[in-house]
């Protein structure tokens, strides 16, 4: 089974975000969704300075299996990319949680959070699927 | 997250219980993630197919490979059956044990199946053929036989084992006395022995040194644990993908159908049209279309990021084809292809990806053999 922290809050299409405190969030893929592609080849970032919609295709995880857009959960600035991934796309795989993730955001609104999943209802979600 | 972009699935079979191989428990105490590989419960890897990769080019990996299809032609008309059936010519084998890999054709040229054949003597050949083509193959291999004095017998009581990379010849040792084992390291690529119980070739699928082996199936398990214990590693069908795509082998249902010539899928150097007189499922088809002219199977090389996958379009001079096999290559750290496209054809090619035009190199469709990389980009 995979794993799904409990402190974290998730959009239905796989993506995790931490709360780092002052607005800022971090971004990662679930353990789920690393478990669906395999090993990742590439990590396409989007740039710092950026700024993006909920919803919006910010990066691509390219694994041996598929190239997947990965949607930014919500509004805000992009205000770090993790440069780790560039040499180590398998951290992806490794620590989706942790040393794998994306990119850092900070929030134009942070309510847009209360809208996305918790533990319970992404876990249920993957079930489903 | 949303796929933009993936590898075409297999034709999906759904089967009310995919069948399990005799190692099937050994995959779960491996760690596998078990998927349907048409309708056989099959190991996809152990936890990385990149780190599987990497074991079989620099140290050993085992494949179960049990759900391949093993044929044996037996009788007096053996040797004639199969120089009917075969666009290689088994003709060629004159020492017991050599192998000969061939196609199989229809009467349009189509590629029904692609085999290795193992030549025992005249009167007995042994043919392991793909398990997604099994039913249509045995079907084919009983209308072919007709009038031809031949026993085609089906060998579901062996398992197969692949044991590849440049430390299969010195693990395998494990599963022989030393005798045995001196005999085995003699063998020639392409050549198989039976070892009491045991049957080792040195043939593969991944361009690497080392063997594949058909033992019964209530053995296989042990034959597993032996070399697991050894030090060989587990390896699922993704790397076996990866390994095959490498060496620049094709993959039945995927590089060649029964819609493609050999010609055009990279397999005429294993159509043996000498002698003129053999009369050979498909020859007129083949001759037709050898006059004609006929689409190329090429590789392509890739070196900025992103992956070429199958499916996608190719255009080169001669005009529009498209990628029949595309992976990340693990050894040489870009994506390579195999795609099917018209004549001429050019130094490069262009690939639709993601709306976008990519220019990529065309070479020639093998990028690794022995560890080392046969393309530079």
């Amino acid at each position: 089974m995979s794993n799904v922290p409990n402190e974290l809050k998730y959009a239905s299409t796989h993506e995790w975000i931490r709360d780092e405190g002052d607005g800022v969030y971090t971004v990662g893929i679930t353990d789920h969704a690393q478990e669906l592609l395999g090993d990742m080849v590439f990590v396409e970032l989007p740039e710092v300075g950026d700024s993006v919609a909920a919803g919006d295709d910010c990066a691509v995880a390219e694994s041996v299996k598929a190239a997947s857009d990965i949607y930014a959960p919500i509004a805000g600035e992009i205000i770090a990319v993790n440069e780790e991934l560039e040499d180590s796309p398998e951290l992806v795989n490794n620590d989706p949680f942790g040393d794998g993730w994306l990119f850092k955001i900070k929030a134009d609104d942070e309510s847009e959070v209360a809208g996305l999943l918790d533990a319970e209802g992404y876990a249920a979600s993957i079930e489903e699927d | 997250m949303r796929a933009i972009e993936s590898n075409k699935k297999p034709t999906e079979v759904k089967y009310a219980m995919a069948q399990r191989t005799p190692l099937y428990p050994q995959h779960l105490a491996a760690g596998a993630k078990m998927v349907d590989f048409h309708g056989w419960d099959m190991p996809l890897n152990y936890g990385s197919q990149i780190e599987e990769h990497h074991a079989v080019r620099r140290e050993v990996g085992m494949f179960d490979v049990s759900h391949m299809t093993i044929v044996d032609v037996t009788g007096p008309e053996a040797k004639a059956y199969l120089r009917r059936l075969l666009a290689n010519d088994v003709e060629k084998l004159k020492v017991p044990g050599k192998a000969l890999y061939s196609a199989m054709l229809n009467e349009t040229g189509g590629v029904i199946d692609d085999l290795i054949v193992y030549f025992f003597s005249d009167v007995s050949y042994r043919l392991v053929v793909n398990s997604a083509t099994r039913d249509k193959d045995l079907q084919w291999l009983e209308k072919q036989a007709g009038e031809f004095d031949v026993a085609i017998t089906e060998r579901t009581e062996f398992a197969m084992l692949a044991v590849q990379g440049p430390q299969a010849k010195e693990k395998v040792s494990v599963l022989m006395n030393e005798d045995q084992h001196a005999l085995v390291s003699d063998m020639k690529p392409f050549f198989g022995m039976q070892l009491d119980d045991l049957f080792i070739a040195t043939t593969g699928y991944t361009g690497e040194a080392g063997y594949e082996l058909i033992i019964p199936a209530d053995q296989v398990g042990q034959v597993w644990d032996k070399l697991l214990q050894a030090g060989v590693h587990p390896c699922g069908l993704g790397a076996r993908d990866t390994l095959r795509l490498e060496a620049g082998m094709n993959l039945y249902g995927q590089d060649m159908d029964e819609n493609v010539s050999p010609l055009a899928a990279n397999m005429a150097w294993s159509v043996a049209f000498e002698p003129s007189e053999r009369n050979f499922v498909g020859r007129s088809a083949l001759e037709e279309q050898k006059a004609a002219g006929t689409e190329k199977l090429i590789g392509l090389v890739m070196e900025e990021k992103g992956v070429l996958r199958a499916g996608l379009k190719v255009i080169v001079e001669g005009g529009e084809g498209v990628i029949t096999s595309g992976t990340f290559s693990p050894t040489l750290g870009y994506s390579v292809a195999m795609a099917r496209v018209p004549q001429p054809v050019g130094d490069t090619a262009q690939v639709e990806m993601r709306k976008k035009m990519v220019t990529v190199k065309v070479v020639k469709p093998s990028f690794v053999r022995h560890g080392k990389a046969v393309v530079s980009a």
